[in-house]
């Protein structure tokens, strides 16, 4: 582990004046100290933001705003995101542990890395971890890596099939959040999707942060008309990262058909992965088994699996059939 | 009566080796092979020692002096080659972790690296007969006319069954804290299985005499056969402190444990069973292929269960083995026994299903009067009564065998059940009683590691004085203390307490001290073929759309002697069927071929079954009397709850969805497929 020097911001501001080159923001460290023990994150320099004040949920519009130094567990608990965004409560709690969710921010949470096992090995290349070294995962171990939006198609300085491990960030990326982050050029809002980006290539940038950028806040809008849930498929019942996940709202008119729709995957690609080809697909037609299933293939057509993977396709194709046929009224 | 170091255990106070205080610590920090096989060509440590806090560098660059002795594994340094990925090839003095840490990061080996071979296959040409399996067992036996037997069978099964690489990972990690006196003895605090064989073995290691050497060791936090032998770190922390003169501490991480202490090597094992119409067997043949590293021939005793459970008049069993450029596996609970069941029972299963029969009465119409393979009579034998007794509490009788039937919402419901079985052996050991403090002190040199040893050994002890556990005081884990055999085999309580109860009859004869070997009685222990059989049944949910597999109901029932600690025994049959349950459908270390190495090495990506996986678990023991064990008349508990957890789970999951999985673990990806 390499040494470094530890200062503790007092609020955003004073977080993003100490940022410079080498520095790392440090929320609840349930990721970022692990990959430190690894070496696979070497800041000469921590600026810990756990105690800037953004630990707070309070109405927002006719929405939420949850501070970005908001633990996972509170969130889970909040009597109005458990009323409101029940699909959001689910899917933080179907993360981590209990002891992890007690320390993990929501803005750390966002911003975990992948848990690709060459990613998190430094003795091995990874164009992630180190721009340009290659992706041993395309020919190695890449049982539960991505099936679509990867960058195994190009040249091998660019590959990469990691995927994002957030629970939370898929039903966020569900609810059309709005993440509000500051930085050396000012404030902004980023949607929920587009915060993470698809590798391309530069697989090195899991989102689209600039240097020294911090997440504040996460807003969420009113939560959509219908149904929702949160299906998380693993092997292990408790504690472990999806192999594959799905947030979904279904909306059904009294006619039958579907009035809207929301479905993003998690553990299928390097973002939270917004299904729009399915719910466009879904929109306006019947609630009915066999449209759920021919909205499933139109966003897996453009699946890539790979060779040890392809089981992906058919569970991400299964899950989001049982799952909308739960959701029906 | 509780744990007796319970509170010392909640509260903290127990010490483990890494936390024993000593004035001057330093740390060592133990730096691995980049590559799986070639030359270390140079280690350019002088960056190193400039650095600040860095004490001393390890390496084959300047070879420290060890015994020719010393087990390849424990040669620390002494060579250039290297052996396989994540072998420690250098370590780094420090006065603190972090700056042994932060050295590692600039320290420079270069290799000469050469192709490896890291793959078990079954046509691998480097296949061989070894001279005998782990411990001492014949690789191959046969007895009657297997061909013949097959041949004339009404019903067959022929099927090919894998286990992946598995590692054990007890909660604490393998540490050690060494220190040299001034006439060059030397003491270990080590987390170990056995105080008197680690002290044997570090000594051999550094070509000292056994009593220059003392092994300190009173609570380990799990080892499940991963700290039976002496592991690298302990002669690293010997050699550190030798070089650095100070006590050094080594304490492995959670990534170095996979690589240097030891895991279940991957088995293929292709199963033959030829029947007759009423499913009697005519023929049993088990074939094993296995691997080792190039360094240690370990080959696990995988097909021994196949001599032990059924009456064949044909069987044949045999282990071939591969040295591949890879770690040295070693024991994991239950060597043996634990792959080698799951393949049994899944073919017995399949025959079951083939010849129309319940899998129950199946195994019941093949119970054989004596050891199948050596003729022996059994000390005792109630496999039946575990059957019986386990299909009456589950409630086998209304099962209806076909498969995929049963459905409640998105879940397919099954059940399916597999026999279980261990050896019961004891080592010779030595012990002292005698009276102190009003009450006994009995001293031996066995392990608690986790297990209730300590309880264990007090309750037997007061039963041979005829005396209350509170007026009775066990010291063990302590190589000073009267030598004894190790936690392991399911042979400690067996070991431990023959020579306890020896003693303190000797103590009674005498009237203040006893003193006991039981090296002669255990000697005597021929005539007889000893094991502790069991019958396990699961309940298993699985969603055919996702590949989901749940397990809500596992019940275990075993004939183990008689049972010395109800507590304890209980928590060692479940803790046994827990582990069975993640070999079922999660544990599973990858092999890295491309690199060499073993991939997962941590817990958020090496899964073992969590609490939410266990749901509805029980273990309980029908009376067994036998009295040709030991005094107590015990059987060993430690492993024989993984004996045929995993079979039981595949089972059940071929009758809840009519697939069968033939190769561990049944994980999502292998239902959907």
């Amino acid at each position: 582990m390499k040494p470094f020097e530890y200062t503790r911001a007092r609020d955003a501001g004073d977080a993003v004046a100490r940022f410079r080159a080498g520095a790392m923001y440090l929320g609840g460290g349930t990721n970022l100290v692990d990959l430190m023990r690894l070496g696979v994150a070497e800041p000469d320099h921590l600026v810990d933001v756990s105690r800037v004040g953004g630990d707070r949920i309070e109405p927002g519009g006719d929405g939420l705003l949850i501070g970005a130094g908001v633990r996972n567990s509170d969130l889970a608990a909040h009597p109005v995101v458990r009323e409101r965004y029940p699909m959001l409560a689910r899917a933080v709690l179907a993360g981590a542990s209990g002891q992890v969710r007690n320390m993990a921010t929501i803005g750390g949470n966002l911003l975990q890395r992948t848990r690709c096992p060459y990613f998190q090995d430094v003795s091995k290349p990874c164009n992630k971890r180190q721009p340009g070294s290659g992706c041993p995962a395309v020919a190695g171990d890449h049982r539960n890596l991505a099936i679509l939006g990867h960058s195994a198609g190009l040249e091998a300085a660019a590959q990469c099939v990691a995927t994002h491990p957030s629970d939370m960030a898929v039903a966020l990326a569900a609810l059309d959040a709005q993440v509000h982050v500051t930085g050396p050029d000012g404030s902004r809002v980023v949607p929920m999707p587009g915060l993470h980006r698809l590798p391309g290539d530069e697989p090195d940038r899991d989102t689209v942060l600039r240097p020294g950028d911090l997440i504040t806040a996460v807003e969420l809008p009113p939560p959509p008309p219908g149904r929702s849930t949160y299906r998380k498929v693993r092997e292990r019942a408790s504690f472990a990262f999806a192999l594959v996940s799905l947030a979904a709202v279904l909306d059904v008119g009294r006619d039958g058909t579907v009035r809207g729709c929301r479905l993003a995957l998690g553990g299928v690609a390097h973002t939270p992965w917004r299904a729009a080809r399915a719910e466009r697909a879904l929109t306006g037609a019947p609630a009915t088994a066999e449209e759920f299933t021919r909205a499933a293939g139109a966003e897996l057509a453009e699946a890539q699996p790979l060779p040890r993977n392809g089981y992906k396709v058919t569970l991400a194709r299964n899950l989001i059939v049982a799952t909308l046929q739960e959701l029906l009224p | 009566m509780n744990r007796i170091e319970g509170r010392d255990k909640v509260t903290g106070r127990a010490r483990y080796a890494y936390e024993y205080p000593a004035d001057g610590v330093a740390y060592a920090y133990a730096v691995q092979s980049g590559v799986a096989r070639g030359r270390i060509a140079s280690v350019d440590a002088l960056g190193v020692l400039a650095m600040p806090g860095v004490l001393a560098v390890l390496s084959c660059a300047e070879p420290p002096a060890l015994s020719a002795d010393a087990s390849p594994e424990l040669a620390l340094f002494q060579t250039r080659d290297v052996a396989y990925r994540g072998q420690i090839v250098a370590g780094i003095v420090a006065e603190t972790l972090e700056a042994a840490r932060a050295a590692e990061r600039e320290l420079r080996i270069s290799y000469e690296a050469e192709p490896h071979d890291v793959r078990l296959r079954p046509d691998h040409p480097g296949l061989y007969a070894p001279d005998k399996v782990n411990p001492n067992f014949p690789t191959d036996t046969e007895k009657g006319d297997v061909n013949a037997g097959l041949a004339a069978a009404a019903v067959s099964i022929d099927a090919t069954y894998a286990t992946p690489t598995q590692h054990n990972n007890p909660m604490e990690p393998h540490a050690a804290m060494a220190v040299w006196d001034a006439g060059g003895a030397l003491t270990v605090y080590d987390s170990t299985q056995g105080a008197s064989a680690d002290r044997d073995m570090i000594a051999a290691a550094l070509g000292l005499a056994p009593e220059r050497v003392r092994v300190v060791s009173p609570h380990v936090g799990g080892g499940f056969g991963s700290k039976g032998t002496t592991r690298p770190h302990a002669i690293l922390a010997a050699l550190a402190a030798r070089a650095a003169g100070r006590p050094v501490k080594v304490a492995l991480t959670r990534q170095q444990m996979f690589d240097v202490t030891g895991y279940r090597t991957p088995t293929i094992q292709r199963l033959r069973l030829g029947a007759d119409p009423e499913g009697r067997l005519t023929a049993l043949v088990h074939d094993v292929i296995e691997q080792s590293s190039t360094l240690v021939e370990f080959a696990e005793q995988t097909a021994t269960p196949s001599r032990v459970m059924y009456a064949a008049p044909a069987l044949r069993t045999t282990h071939r083995l591969v040295r591949l450029d890879v770690p040295t596996p070693s024991w994991m609970r239950a060597p043996g026994e634990c792959p080698g069941m799951f393949a049994l029972e899944s073919a017995m299963d399949e025959l079951a299903i083939a010849a129309g029969l319940d899998p129950v009465e199946l195994r019941v119409r093949n119970e054989p009067d004596t050891e199948p393979e050596s003729g022996l009579p059994f000390s005792s034998r109630n496999l039946v009564g575990c059957l019986r007794e386990g299909a009456r509490r589950f409630g086998w009788d209304h099962r209806d065998p076909r498969p995929g039937l049963r459905q409640e919402g998105r879940w397919l419901i099954g059940t399916g059940m597999a026999a279980s079985t261990y050896p019961a052996r004891r080592r010779p050991s030595q012990a002292t009683a005698a009276t102190a403090d009003g009450g006994f002190v009995v001293r031996i040199a066995a392990a608690d590691i986790g297990t209730g040893a300590r309880t264990a050994l007090t309750r037997i002890a007061a039963q041979a004085l005829d005396t209350s556990a509170d007026r009775v005081r066990v010291e063990l884990g302590d190589s000073a203390l009267p030598t004894a055999s190790l936690a392991g085999g399911s042979m400690g309580t067996s070991s431990w307490g023959s020579a306890v109860v020896k003693a303190c009859e000797a103590m009674l004869k005498d009237g203040h001290s006893g003193r006991a070997d039981t090296t002669e009685d255990v000697k005597g222990d021929t005539g007889f073929a000893r094991h502790a059989f069991g019958a396990q049944f699961a309940e298993v949910w699985v969603d055919p759309a996702t590949g989901e597999v749940r397990v809500p109901r596992l019940l275990g029932v075993f004939a183990v002697g008689r049972v010395i600690d109800e507590t304890l025994a209980r928590s060692q049959l479940i803790g046994g069927m827990t582990m069975g349950l993640g070999m079922a459908l999660m544990e599973e270390t990858e092999m890295d071929e491309e690199a060499g190495g073993f991939l997962n090495r941590d817990l958020a990506q090496y899964h073992v079954a969590a609490c939410a996986d266990v749901q509805d678990i029980d273990a309980m023991w029908i009376d067994e009397e036998d009295g040709h064990l030991n005094p107590m008349g015990a059987k060993g508990i430690g492993e024989i709850g993984i004996v045929g957890t995993a079979a039981a789970v595949a089972n059940a999951v071929y009758h809840a969805t009519g697939r069968r999985i033939r190769d561990l673990p049944i994980t999502p990806a292998k239902i959907l497929d």
